[in-house]
């Protein structure tokens, strides 16, 4: 990287910010294309490169810039494209689109309406992307930077105030009182826990050590999570600027970063990130000349759940398995290399400047009495509007899913919504009045979690689902304590002979027991609250559980052992289309004539299901 | 003996650490990147060149799911099992990949053509469910999407077979 200027005081950041500022019309067109890991599954990147050819072509490569920027959010309508300065959103744009985009609204300054989003409630076509019903009642105090800049440029980042709340910090801040400010402000972890990060800070700050490290938790492992990952790789600034604020106030001079090893855009980016911090003195030695030293390095985690565990997580980051340990022993004390160490999750880092900046009474002001600020969900599964979600804590469910989400796909119906990954618990129909925060999501046996929000309707099967979780923990227990190892798997087969057809009476009782002995006598939270997706299921879906065991029956039509395919003679039309491709042989029929299903032969793969346009194909 | 080809694609790794213990796992990273796979003499030459005990290697080898102790095929298949593509029907799209490719998740067939793997999430829940194969993303998958894309991929390895197919 070329030598740049580097700030050597506060004046240095107010000038650079001015010059970049000054060089940018904020009236010069721009096409921001969402190049998140969603948006690139799409192909967004061929995308980029054909407007790139296209305003090459009619020579406005002067006249109209191009911004590939992080993750807008609204994964199910992707990929997303925004025209700067009037915000004019268009979605599911493909390459084909290009050269009409550029001449209409580039040009002609047009709206090109087959790209722009209907409303399914009113039908009505909606122009600008902040009167999408989508980001309406979102409050993005996180994400709003995301569809603004590129993250692999921290010019983009500083133009639009960043790094502001680290120069305060240091040069008017005494470390006491930055700490006292995200203590006021009410900030809990947002990894899971919950725990107030002011106080997770001072306890690290007492500890009587001249070496202190700050940790990132980036290994986001719930599945059906992805908040982290889009923070990380559309603003990795934002979260580098945290841990240094944490850091000056801690006493820490080493950080790390852990990242899932499965995320590699937000590796490359967090990589690329911390070379322009520092080439630019914001991050190393004598940070924008304030005398304060840190530096942070990035290590890619190698794909165990349980690294994101704390205790887990610093082990790994020693060069050791991944196993926790004990929770006597504090990590503000004795954390990594048993030295006292400060970890938080990446929502959480990326909250600080934002409270800097803004004061903690601002941000005290949003949220509920016990929880504050905004948190970001990822609003995934039988949901219309996939996508990332960034709501004030104390919304109601009912306005995510509804509101937000749209409700759910094929006029089907809600049955519950899950919350905080396998250690969380589902959420039924009549609590969707229910104000998320994390004392209210903990009432009802469900928890916060870092925040996956999984929808499901009426065609999943709730017995399915725990046993889909308990399946996940047992692959995932590190098997270092006897509660967790066993408990999990002994649950797990009671599950999978109910789903088999084969659970007894008595075994809804079992679970509830093995459930206690998990919660009371597991050596960290994987195994701990292992027991909240089967103790809420039996609370609130009781009667599907019934219906497995007594009737041998699954109402939701998913576990195999318990449903067959049949072919509705009213319906079928004889086409042969699932006869041709039924990969048993196991259809027959003669053409336009009703097929049959031969049930010895058939192995319930469901394509037939799939493939049949005139739904004939039932599950009984 | 461990060829020489081995020892020193692994000694690049490792220097490139500067032998920093504390960084085995970026090492054991690196060097599956290099191999596709852990190959056994490149775990015993680390442990050698480490000293570090091999025993140790092998337990973190396989703790972490990242690592593969077997050689992977040319076409590597990732099935998300993360719980949005769970409730949207995953489970049926493995088990069709299973029975047309004839292995099982976490195996590569005998010509080591197909490696089928499954992956707690890949964090792309609104294309869910998604099959990733060779690092590129299929969503909206269905049993019949996944018997169609396996049929290609076959297609392409006899074509290729067929005009003497150029290293890769």
């Amino acid at each position: 990287m070329e030598a740049l200027q580097r700030i050597r005081c506060p004046e240095d950041l107010t000038r650079l910010r001015e010059a970049l500022v000054s060089d940018r019309d904020p009236n010069k067109p721009c096409i921001t294309v969402c190049s998140g890991t969603g948006c690139q599954a799409y192909g967004c990147q061929q995308l980029t490169d054909a407007f790139r050819k296209e305003l090459e072509r009619r020579g406005l490569t002067d006249t109209v810039d191009i911004r590939t920027t992080g993750c807008h959010g609204f994964c199910e309508r992707g990929p997303v494209v925004v025209i700067k300065p009037e915000g004019i959103f268009y979605q599911r744009m493909e390459v084909g689109d290009v050269a009409e985009v550029v001449e209409e609204t580039l040009v002609n300054k047009r709206i090109v309406d087959h790209l722009l989003y209907t409303d399914p409630v009113t039908g009505e076509k909606i122009v600008h992307e902040h009167d999408v019903p989508f980001y309406k009642l979102q409050t993005r105090l996180i994400l709003g930077n995301n569809g603004l800049i590129d993250p692999t440029s921290i010019e983009d980042y500083i133009a639009v105030g960043g790094y502001n709340a680290l120069v305060k910090a240091l040069y008017t801040m005494e470390p006491e009182e930055i700490i006292e400010a995200v203590k006021r402000s009410g900030l809990r972890g947002r990894g899971g826990g919950g725990f107030l990060t002011g106080r997770k800070w001072e306890s690290c700050r007492r500890a009587e050590e001249d070496i202190k490290y700050v940790i990132c938790n980036a290994d986001e492992g719930d599945p059906g999570a992805y908040m982290d990952r889009s923070v990380l790789e559309g603003t990795p600034h934002s979260v580098l600027e945290g841990m240094i604020i944490g850091a000056y106030a801690i006493g820490s001079h080493e950080g790390y970063i852990y990242v899932r090893y499965e995320y590699p855009l937000a590796v490359q980016n967090t990589g690329l990130a911390l070379k322009q911090a520092r080439a630019y003195g914001l991050l190393g030695e004598n940070i924008a000349g304030s005398g304060f030293d840190f530096d942070i390095k990035i290590a890619r985690g190698g794909g165990a759940f349980v690294c994101g565990e704390s205790s887990a997580l610093m082990r790994s980051l020693e060069g050791d398995v991944g196993e926790p340990r004990a929770k006597y022993v504090h990590a503000a004390e004795k954390g990594l290399w048993d030295r006292p160490s400060n970890l938080n999750n990446v929502e959480t880092w990326a909250n600080v400047p934002w409270i800097i900046n803004e004061g903690w009474e601002r941000y005290a002001r949003i949220g509920t009495e016990g929880s504050k600020g905004t948190k970001i969900f990822s609003l995934v599964g039988k949901i219309n509007n996939t996508g990332l979600v960034e709501v004030p804590m104390g919304i109601t469910l009912r306005e995510i899913v509804y509101e937000i989400g749209g409700g759910i796909p094929n006029s089907k119906k809600f049955k519950a919504v899950q919350t905080g990954g396998p250690s969380g618990g589902c959420i039924p129909e009549s609590l969707l009045d229910l104000l998320v925060d994390f004392d209210e999501l903990t009432k009802v046996g469900s928890m916060m979690g870092s925040g996956g929000m999984i929808v499901m309707d009426e065609a999943t099967c709730m017995v399915d689902i725990a046993r889909y979780f308990l399946n996940f923990l047992r692959e995932e227990s590190c098997g270092k304590c006897v509660p967790c190892r066993e408990g999990i798997a002994g649950s797990l087969e009671i599950l999978n002979r109910i789903c088999a057809g084969e659970g007894r009476q008595e075994d809804i009782e079992l679970l509830e027991e093995l459930s206690e002995t998990l919660r009371d006598f597991s050596l960290c939270g994987l195994g701990k609250t292992a027991c909240n997706p089967i103790l809420s299921t039996i609370h609130y879906f009781r009667d599907e559980y019934e219906a497995h065991i007594s009737e041998k029956k699954c109402p939701a039509g998913v576990c195999k052992a318990l449903i067959q395919y049949t072919i509705d003679p009213e319906k079928c039309t004889g086409c042969g289309v699932c006869l041709r491709q039924c990969p048993q042989e196991a259809i027959s029929g003669e053409k336009k004539e009703v097929h049959v299903i031969d049930q010895s032969r058939c192995v319930k793969c469901g394509v037939c299901h799939d493939l049949c346009r005139f739904e004939a194909v039932v599950i009984q | 003996m461990i060829d020489t080809d081995t020892t020193h694609r692994v000694d690049e790794i490792v220097v490139g650490y500067n032998r920093d213990r504390s960084a085995v796992i970026a090492m054991l990273q690196d060097i599956q990147a290099e191999f596709r796979y852990l190959p056994e003499e490149a775990l015993r030459y680390l442990s050698q060149s480490m000293d570090i005990p091999i025993a140790k290697i092998y337990s973190l080898a396989s703790f972490y799911r990242a690592f593969s102790l077997e050689p992977r095929g040319e076409h590597l298949i990732h099935v998300c099992l993360g719980t949005a593509c769970h409730v949207r029907g995953a489970v049926r799209i493995l088990g069709t990949i299973e029975r047309t490719l004839g292995i099982q998740a976490g195996e590569t067939d005998a010509n080591l053509e197909f490696t089928l793997e499954t992956v707690n999430c890949l964090g792309a829940c609104a294309l869910g469910p998604v099959v990733v194969v060779n690092g590129e993303y299929h969503g909206q998958m269905t049993s019949a999407k996944a018997t169609r894309l396996l049929k290609q991929l076959r297609k392409s390895d006899e074509n290729q077979t067929g005009q003497d197919r150029e290293p890769r």
